[in-house]
């Protein structure tokens, strides 16, 4: 059923890297607002969970980053934008279980390799774009049903 | 399984000032890596973990579990307890390290989160 809602609704967040304290509070914000336009709560989780490693990848690897989202009537697109040291190889990237997080991180219970493979799992569209030395960008579409 | 159920079978403490022992768990999730909770869990599981940090409980805030369970009778610090409790999250502590505990339910009948 498509959203009841007059007009889109955009938003973003900023997210710091390093900032572990504040993980998990823009996906929380998110969460909040697709509950209040009464959206599909299996897309709710789905849009929680993949915002959330989104958010983790920049608060792990990158010195800041912008999260951006666009709820329409009939989907919710994300898209973070990192000023990080970029991805080399994507497609690595994008196996399950393939990490290159350090220990320290490892102890706070991230770093599985299994961020990448869960926001696609969870996105109907998903694109990453990145550039070494430059950052990473993602793209992520979940339809209301 | 009732939660009542769980805190007996593993002499389980409760850690937030509220729990409600009639929630009906359906699944457990073992696991200290949150991206695997995140990639595997289902709704309504338990998470069994060992890992005592804020992130835990984001993490089930955000995949919807409502009762973690710490192994080794680990205590997060207050802020993490206040954290979940801001939540509704239930925050439980066994004795039992992570293998004993998950083993205990699943000879009580507790299946996987990934029906397995």
């Amino acid at each position: 059923m498509p959203l009841n809602i007059d007009e889109n609704i955009e938003g973003s967040f900023q997210v710091i890297g390093g900032n572990f304290d504040k993980a998990g509070e823009a996906s929380s914000q998110l969460k909040l607002k697709l509950f209040e336009v009464g959206a599909d709560e299996d897309v709710i989780r789905r849009a929680a969970i993949a915002t959330f490693e989104a958010e983790m990848n920049v608060i792990i690897y990158a010195a800041a980053g912008r999260l951006q989202y666009l709820i329409t009537p009939s989907y919710i697109e994300i898209r973070i934008e990192d000023m990080g040291p970029g991805i080399e190889d994507t497609d690595q990237a994008m196996q399950e279980g393939y990490s290159t997080a350090p220990d320290w991180v490892r102890e706070m219970g991230w770093g599985a390799g299994m961020g990448l493979p869960n926001m696609k799992k969870n996105s109907d569209k998903f694109k990453i774009d990145s550039i070494v030395g430059e950052g990473t960008t993602i793209e992520m579409i979940m339809n209301f049903p | 399984m009732i939660l009542k159920e769980i805190i007996k079978i593993l002499n389980a403490t409760t850690i937030t000032s509220s729990v409600d022992r009639e929630l009906n768990i359906k699944t457990a999730c073992s696991a200290d890596m949150m991206s695997a909770v995140l990639y595997y869990h289902t709704p309504d599981s338990l998470l069994i973990t060992g890992l005592a940090q804020p992130q835990v409980i984001r993490t089930a805030e955000i995949a919807g579990i409502k009762t973690i369970l710490f192994i080794l009778d680990k205590k997060p610090a207050e802020n993490i307890i206040s954290l979940a409790e801001k939540h509704n999250i239930s925050l439980l502590s066994t004795p039992f390290c992570m293998y004993t505990a998950s083993g205990k339910l699943f000879e009580a009948g507790l299946p996987s989160c990934q029906g397995k």
